[in-house]
């Protein structure tokens, strides 16, 4: 499943990330100031060029809050309290409005989930594509609306001549997620960041949609992320893995790794979940019990009501980061390195 | 979208039915519609007349029947006091109530508009609670008495506007004000949430995502979207301004329809009275009709739908 | 991220307002005025319908010319605004209330007979509601007062008319949805009847809707009253009606008699303002849903 074509990867590991995030927070303030959300909350991560990097978790783990503070485009209530992220060896997080605002669109694009309200549905579509250029490039009109057609080709949209001049409603679904991929694209940033870029998709148009996204990621030497509730699209898609869980990295590594040897007991049940050609007769493992109150976390670790491999320390002291393997880490008491001989077999017996 | 314009056009009909059918009933309710269809005093054979055009004794639907057949050669009756035919007094009058009207929406679009723009983007904060102030003045200051307060400060103390009257400019400013007055505040509070609502839009994200500086997010993503339902309010309100302006035409005597209901009411000037309503209902009726058919043609979701 | 949990039990009255935090000014307003219409025969220092034709036109107090014997003043009749202004409390609460009750008790039961047993029923009344809405509700009120003549009840009988319609909308919309839940189909199935399903069941989980609504129904009708009073086809002077002494203090507003107009305008407005604030709290209190009104 992990293919080998992905090899725009710099052999040479140790060029300086592109994207660099250390021990990142950001919190909801409830307007009273007394609920606290730790919607984000000491996440670490870090992004090379042409890599491509999964972030998984279920909604409300804090993934969504994790790209817009990345984008810096939190809503008033949120806000971020401490950490910090590097774009190419620049700090984002001490950026000014003004500043972030030259960076936005062009050295770090998002593409939202959902194509369909992502448009304007009062401007054209060459309006739309080539506002960017305009706004970051300096593009006259004329040659924004060119470069825009010249886009859209890219994004293999048919007929793109008459398609600029068109209106968001005159298009299909599919048509308007690439368009969506084309504005992320038109400044070349360095960073992409697609939030669930294909959950409102078909099967087909979705497959379609990722081999293109792959394929812009090798073209243009883009770090890509992705963020998602699907591991099978991590499986095709990414070479690093996040797992989130209430607001906290739980588990990362490379993916191939992660899949192999999951240290994280929340990573191994969302595996188990994935339906294979290869265990379909077995019963899927569903995860019980509810994701917790993010406004009243329990002191220790947050999974720990759920989890089938829970012991005493669990529940009241939080697991500070283990790293099981070289650049693989887990959040989680089992990796502790006295606990060495029990994690594989209470974590390999739910998978 | 044939079907669904057909649809419209028949629901319409059957209000503009039910209007007509509410003020014949409504008549017929007082015992003696024939006191009230005749003139004050007026002669045996006048009456006598009266009740033969209206059918007065013989079976109600037969009344109806000629009652609608009355209006729809548009023969609403004959003002007691003008003697002149109802429709040519409401002809002569409308283009004043127009003219009030759009001046009046002028005002409350200028009012309205900024004001619920400022408090969408400041939510929460000191021009958010100063817009929620003005909205709940608005809503509370009835406009006539606002028509009177401008008399008493700007015709009497100060002495710069005419008190009351028609033919300039000036003589427009007062009840125009007085009038759009109580719209500003509607218009505020809907521009407020329409645009608090695409603010939180993704393509306003997208907006923002993209770099664009946020004077532009505003000015042009959020703003031409927010827009939509604060003008189609505002152009079913023009029709309602037009009705509505009873009470301001009579403080500032503007010779617009609002003056004529007030007349007719004041004359016992029953045919105006009723003219004056069903027209007024119609109006409104036919309006609503044409907004939603130019919705169906604009919007692809109801233009598209079999 | 939160749990959804499937109410037990029947939802009658989920929330209900905690009296901690009403708002002060406007209820104390409102307080105010109700104890002011209640005692307005001992209150009142004049008799509101006699004045002295020799002391017309009297300012306030502390104006030159004034006393404290007419402490607001006089008409063109030479009768005591105050006492007026006291008399007028009673008839404006007297004719809003009742009206606002009427109109919901007509629109609340036509709205849940409309909502519930749907079909042609349904259709009757909403095109009969589509029709009234289409009427502007001044024009409408004015045309029945004129074709009923003006009096205090009449004025009632003719805004209750004109304005059921709001509440009848609302309260649909609101029965549709109810319709749906589990506990009135568990009424059903246990085999309760429409009457007693549409009373007992649905009644009580609406009422906080009209409730809402008629607190802020109070201000318009109050005005509405106002406005015809205004107009001659209110309340018949002598009465004193608060629009009436607007109308009558337009006669002196040109030479300058600024407490005929100022003084009933301020009651108004003050009594509309406590009426909208209350309505406004409520609303958010009881209603998060009708925050859209």
């Amino acid at each position: 499943m992990l293919n080998s074509t992905r090899n725009f990867v710099s052999s040479d590991m140790e060029t300086a990330p592109l994207l660099e995030v250390r021990n990142l927070s950001t919190y909801y303030v409830s307007a009273s100031g007394t609920r606290i959300v730790r919607a984000v909350d000491d996440v670490s991560f870090s992004l090379r060029a042409g890599e491509t990097l999964g972030i998984v978790g279920e909604s409300g783990s804090g993934k969504s809050t994790l790209a817009l503070t990345l984008m810096r485009v939190l809503p008033p209530a949120a806000q971020i309290v401490s950490g910090a992220m590097r774009l190419e060896g620049e700090d984002l997080v001490g950026k000014s409005e003004n500043e972030m605002q030259h960076i936005r669109g062009k050295r770090i694009a998002m593409i939202l989930q959902d194509p369909m309200a992502s448009l304007n549905p009062l401007f054209s579509i060459g309006d739309q594509v080539g506002e960017t250029l305009r706004q970051h490039e300096g593009a006259s009109r004329r040659s924004a609306w060119q470069q825009a057609i010249g886009l859209l080709k890219s994004v293999r949209i048919p007929a793109a001549e008459t398609r600029v001049t068109q209106y968001p409603h005159e298009m299909s679904g599919g048509m308007r997620q690439r368009i969506v991929g084309a504005i992320g694209i038109s400044c070349e940033p360095r960073v992409l960041i697609a939030d669930e870029p294909t959950t409102s998709l078909d099967l087909t148009i979705q497959a379609q949609y990722l081999n293109l996204l792959d394929e812009l990621r090798k073209e243009h030497g883009i770090g890509l992320i992705f963020i998602t509730h699907n591991l099978g699209i991590v499986a095709k898609m990414c070479d690093q893995l996040v797992v989130m869980y209430a607001g906290r990295v739980v588990e990362s590594g490379p993916v191939r790794q992660v899949f192999n040897a999951p240290a994280h007991p929340y990573t191994a049940a969302l595996l188990s979940s994935i339906p294979r050609m290869s265990n379909r007769r077995k019963r899927l493992i569903a995860i019980d019990g509810q994701p917790p109150d993010m406004s009243n976390l329990p002191p220790g670790c947050a999974f720990a009501s759920r989890c089938p491999a829970v012991f005493e320390r669990c529940r009241n002291e939080a697991p500070p980061v283990f790293t099981p393997a070289p650049g693989h880490t887990a959040r989680c008491w089992r990796s502790a390195p006295e606990m060495a001989g029990s994690v594989a077999m209470s974590v390999g017996a739910l998978s | 979208m044939r079907h669904y314009i057909a649809k419209r056009v028949g629901y319409s009909v059957l209000s503009l039915l039910l209007l007509s059918l509410t003020i014949f009933l409504f008549i017929r309710l007082t015992g003696d519609p024939a006191s009230l269809l005749t003139e004050p005093g007026a002669s045996a054979a006048d009456v006598a007349a009266i009740q033969h055009k209206f059918g007065l004794d013989r079976p109600v639907w037969v009344q109806y029947g000629l009652f609608m057949f009355n209006l729809l050669r548009g023969d609403l009756g004959d003002s007691f006091y003008y003697q002149t035919p109802v429709l040519e007094l409401y002809q002569s009058r409308l283009p004043h109530s127009l003219l009030l009207g759009v001046v009046a929406m002028g005002f409350s679009l200028v009012l309205g508009i900024p004001t619920g723009i400022l408090a969408a983007i400041r939510v929460g904060r000191f021009w958010d609670s100063a817009g929620k102030l003005f909205a709940l003045l608005g809503l509370s200051l009835p406009s006539f008495l606002v028509g009177l307060l401008l008399i008493l400060f700007f015709s009497v103390y100060l002495e710069w506007l005419p008190s009351s009257g028609s033919g300039t400019f000036w003589h427009l400013l007062m009840p125009a004000f007085a009038l759009g007055w109580y719209f500003a505040a509607a218009h505020m509070r809907l521009t407020r949430s329409s645009m608090l609502e695409v603010l939180g839009s993704e393509y306003v994200k997208l907006a923002r995502l993209k770099g664009l500086p946020e004077a532009l997010v505003i000015g042009k993503h959020a703003f031409k979207n927010a827009l939509i339902p604060v003008l189609t309010l505002a152009g079913i309100n023009l029709i309602q301004m037009i009705n509505v302006a009873v009470v301001v035409e009579t403080v500032f005597a503007w010779p617009g329809i609002g003056r004529l209901l007030y007349e007719g009411v004041t004359f016992r000037d029953f045919p105006v009275v009723q003219g004056v309503v069903i027209l007024g209902g119609s109006m409104i009726v036919v309006v609503n009709l044409l907004i939603d058919i130019v919705y169906a043609l604009v919007d692809p979701r109801i233009r598209l739908e079999q | 991220m939160s749990v959804t949990t499937i109410p037990a039990a029947l939802p009658m009255r989920t929330r209900t307002a905690r009296m901690t935090d009403v708002p002060i000014i406007p209820s104390a307003i409102l307080a105010i005025a109700v104890v002011v219409a209640i005692f307005a025969d001992f209150l009142a220092p004049h008799d509101p319908q006699v004045g002295l034709l020799t002391a017309r036109f009297k300012p306030p107090f502390w104006m030159t010319g004034g006393s404290t014997n007419h402490l607001f003043g006089t008409d063109q009749l030479g009768r005591d605004v105050l006492s007026r202004l006291i008399f007028g409390t009673r008839v404006s609460l007297v004719v809003g209330f009742t009206a606002v009750i009427f109109a919901g008790a007509v629109g609340t039961t036509l709205g849940i007979v409309s909502g519930y047993l749907g079909g042609w029923v349904d259709q009757v009344i909403m095109r009969v509601t589509d029709a009234w809405l289409a009427l502007p509700a001044l024009t409408f009120a004015i045309f029945l007062a004129a074709v009923v003549g003006p009096s205090e009840m009449n004025i009632v009988i003719i805004l209750g008319l004109v304005y059921w319609t709001r509440y009848a909308r609302i309260v649909r919309g609101e029965v549709l949805s109810l319709k749906e839940r589990e506990f009135v189909r568990l009424a059903i199935v246990a085999g309760c009847s429409k009457w007693t399903i549409m009373w007992r069941h649905i009644m009580p989980n609406v009422i906080n809707s009209s409730i809402v609504l008629a607190t802020l129904m109070l201000g318009i009708v109050i005005i509405t009253e106002a406005s015809l009073s205004f107009l001659g086809v209110g309340v018949p002077p002598p009465k004193p009606a608060w629009g009436v002494m607007l109308s009558d203090g337009k006669q002196g507003l040109m030479v300058g008699y600024w407490w005929l107009t100022v003084m009933p305008g301020t009651c108004i407005m003050l009594l509309v303002l406590a009426a909208n604030l209350l309505g406004d709290w409520l609303r958010v209190k009881l209603d998060p849903q009708l925050r859209q009104l």
